[in-house]
């Protein structure tokens, strides 16, 4: 039997994309938060994301690459109707994560400048990425109801990656830091939840394909795992950041953010199955020819296992609270 | 459409034209962060350690420009270029893919332990993360220069199913300009790096005589000495290698619109492209046959024979003269230089001003030979199988023109910055 490599690719982008949008999203949403921290929480704040940041924006790059060579026809279609949404997205990235850097060597009003940008460029990104998805679930649709739900979307996932920010905060600060986080993970939850039902509810709305993929009995009864799960999630999230006490699991609600991103994604990934690009490409459509997929198969199977390996090394190394001294 | 494949082709080039200078300077700074640290690891000096560290936060900085500017070129190819990865994206594909899996992950994760794991690692994963940072910077270099160079001279393909696909890996990789374009780039990294070394660090000494600056700038016009005369040769050799396979290219370099017998080499003219020969030309009589074919008699086929799938002729003529005119300057500045540091010394106030003059010379004629060899494929993306046109996407011209000003504002404002802040970090220098 062989295999079907569209399909496995499929796969391989979407969990690039899923460790991409949690493992980035944590530290965009900490960048969003910067503004509602003191200078010197500003600094544990930064020193919590600095030695991954770069390797998480690396998993974007992997997801585009194989939509890219594993797709091609899709990422033509897809970059192209995204044009502006991308530039706009792109420069908020630079933005950030230059700043990054520069806020820590500049002073004075210097620094300040590069705190703004660093929060501006977290935000724009994270706002362009949700408007990004919008418009791709849509099938970028043109009108101003689209254009609406896009930008909802954007503000959604803003929040979502606030939440992500604030738990891991949670995880990897302590004392006064640690409890305000707990408080803007449930902002962070509230949010979420408001931006996760309007776009659930909308979504069946503005597509006709994923209409009649919720409304099948009786496959609807076990799809309806799907947002179960996440409620459940979303009530012991709401139950972890209770306590203003520190606790042995400060991970846990990091985890349960992770499980909640999961669970809407995996959602997502049953709305569009098997278009690539929604109602004009499937996966076998547009992928890439078979000699193509083969190469990079081969490759992917053989380098995936030491990347794995070496991103837990990383995060062990760098596991516990972190230390604001970390950039001096 | 002509207007928005002009416009695209600008907003590529202003893209890939600003990102290429960072990794240009990353590849060579890994590698001498990976000689510092070795260099501490075996002699226990802590001068080595205080050299380290400060060429770290340099090296972190320039990181994390490349790495963002790069994030954008992963989009780049579907937003400007949607043909390329319809016809040649079965092997444009797989070598970007293996960039990222190989390069990517190694460097960006590598990094965070070579810049804050210095306290928590043991000694020997800390050196075995700065030397797998530079291989990773390294080996991106590799793939990306594989692709590159198989747009210019693409061996190993086959037609299948209306695209081209490998038909052989090892021919497509290892095409012939490849060996000589990744070496001539990696020599251009090195060269980059070394300058860089020697500007900033001259430029630390103009403010107070620091010894490990004294240091640093012996290193990097020693190296440099050594280098540039072996990127002589190596250009020679790259040059012969386009004359064989790419023509055209050097037919437009040289502003040869005739084919010729003893060839004159062209020192300084303003290419006329509607009549089609060069005005206020100063040559030197058979100099262009003897370095073209080793012989003032050989015959170079000129521009006529290519016509009209031919590069433009003034882009060419003028950004290949600036090249080597500044090759030759770094030639000159890093002997003078080498001598001038011999057993210690400290060279003259003056030459310490004109050392920091050519910090950024590696940039300059880098940026110089890029837009030799991509200018001079045109009007071929990928030469004899695609052209660009054929290649661009749909993007209207208020969407480009919007894209490139965003753009151009962040990379200004990215630019400035950088430089500010690599200039004040110089000046402060490695004890302080």
């Amino acid at each position: 039997m062989t295999m079907d490599l569209a399909l496995v690719f499929m796969a391989v982008m979407g969990a690039s994309v899923l460790a991409y949008v949690v493992l980035d999203g944590y530290d965009l949403g900490v960048g969003m938060l910067m503004p509602a921290a003191s200078e010197e929480q500003q600094s544990t704040m930064v020193a919590s994301i600095g030695p991954f940041w770069d390797a998480n924006e690396t998993w974007l790059v992997l997801g585009i690459g194989v939509l890219l060579a594993a797709f091609p026809k899709a990422h033509g279609v897809v970059m192209g109707a995204l044009y502006m949404p991308v530039v706009a997205m792109l420069v908020g990235l630079m933005l950030r994560g230059v700043a990054f850097e520069l806020r820590i060597k500049a002073l004075g009003w210097h620094r300040e400048l590069w705190n703004w940008l660093f929060w501006a460029g977290s935000f724009g990104a994270s706002f362009w990425q949700g408007v990004m998805l919008g418009r791709y679930i849509t099938g970028f649709a043109s009108g101003f109801g689209y254009w609406l739900f896009a930008f909802v979307v954007g503000a959604s996932l803003c929040g979502g990656y606030v939440l992500l920010g604030a738990t891991w905060l949670v995880y990897k600060t302590e004392g006064e830091l640690q409890r305000k986080a707990r408080a803007w993970s449930r902002w962070g939850l509230l949010w979420v939840a408001f931006g996760v039902a309007l776009v659930s509810l909308a979504t069946p709305l503005v597509s006709e394909t994923v209409r009649a993929k919720w409304f099948d009995f009786p496959r609807t009864l076990w799809v309806m795992v799907l947002p179960l799960a996440t409620g459940v999630a979303w009530l012991a999230l709401w139950r972890a950041t209770r306590y203003n006490t520190p606790s042995r699991r400060d991970w846990l609600a990091y985890v349960l953010a992770v499980a909640i991103f999961t669970l809407a994604f995996l959602g997502l990934a049953y709305s569009l199955f098997p278009y690539v690009v929604i109602d004009r490409l499937t996966i076998w459509e547009a992928a890439a020819h078979p000699s193509a997929l083969r190469a990079i198969f081969v490759g992917a199977a053989i380098v995936v296992p030491f990347i794995v390996a070496y991103t837990i090394l990383s995060y062990r190394i760098f596991s516990g609270k972190a230390d604001k001294k970390l950039y001096d | 459409m002509e207007d928005s494949l002009l416009l695209a082709r600008a907003q590529f080039g202003l893209n890939i034209g600003f990102h290429i200078l960072f990794p240009a300077l990353t590849i060579a700074l890994a590698w001498y962060l990976a000689a510092f640290r070795i260099a501490y690891e075996r002699t226990r000096d802590p001068r080595w350690l205080a050299t380290y560290t400060m060429w770290v936060k340099i090296f972190a900085l320039t990181f994390a420009v490349g790495v963002v500017t790069g994030v954008t070129m992963s989009f780049q190819f579907g937003t400007n270029w949607p043909g390329y990865m319809n016809h040649v994206g079965a092997i444009a594909g797989p070598l970007l893919s293996y960039e990222v899996l190989t390069a990517f992950f190694l460097e960006a994760t590598f990094l965070g332990i070579m810049l804050f794991g210095g306290k928590r690692v043991p000694d020997w994963l800390h050196v075995l993360s700065t030397i797998l940072v530079a291989i990773g910077t390294t080996l991106s270099a590799f793939w990306i220069l594989a692709l590159n160079s198989w747009m210019h001279t693409p061996t190993g393909q086959v037609l299948q199913d209306g695209q081209w696909i490998a038909g052989d890996w090892m021919r497509v990789i290892f095409n012939p300009s490849f060996p000589w374009r990744f070496t001539h780039m990696m020599l251009a990294s090195i060269l980059t790096g070394s300058f860089v070394l020697a500007g900033l660090s001259a430029w630390r000494l103009l403010k107070a005589n620091d010894e490990l600056a004294r240091r640093t700038l012996r290193i990097g016009l020693l190296t440099a000495a050594i280098c540039v005369p072996v990127q002589v040769w190596v250009g020679d050799q790259h040059g012969l290698n386009t004359l064989e396979h790419q023509p055209a290219k050097i037919a437009a370099m040289e502003a040869l619109w005739h084919t010729e017998s003893g060839m004159p080499l062209v020192l300084f003219a303003i290419p006329n492209e509607k009549e089609r020969r060069n005005d206020y030309a100063v040559e030197v009589p058979y100099a262009g046959s003897l370095i073209l074919k080793h012989d003032p008699h050989g015959t170079v086929r000129g521009l006529d024979e290519f016509e009209p799938d031919r590069p433009p002729v003034g882009p060419l003529f003028f950004a290949f003269r600036a090249m080597v005119g500044i090759g030759l300057a770094m030639l000159a500045v890093s002997w003078i230089g080498a001598w001038a540091t011999r057993r210690g010394k400290v060279p003259p106030r003056w030459m310490l001003w004109g050392l920091s003059g050519f910090t950024f010379a590696g940039w300059a004629a880098t940026l110089c030979g890029w837009v030799v060899t991509e200018v001079g494929r045109q009007p071929w993306l990928v030469t004899g199988l695609l052209r660009t046109k054929d290649a661009v996407g749909a993007a209207s011209g208020a969407e480009l023109g919007a894209s490139i000003t965003s753009y151009a504002i962040t990379y200004s404002l990215l630019f400035f910055a950088y430089m500010v802040v690599l200039t004040h970090m110089a000046g402060k220098g490695a004890g302080e």
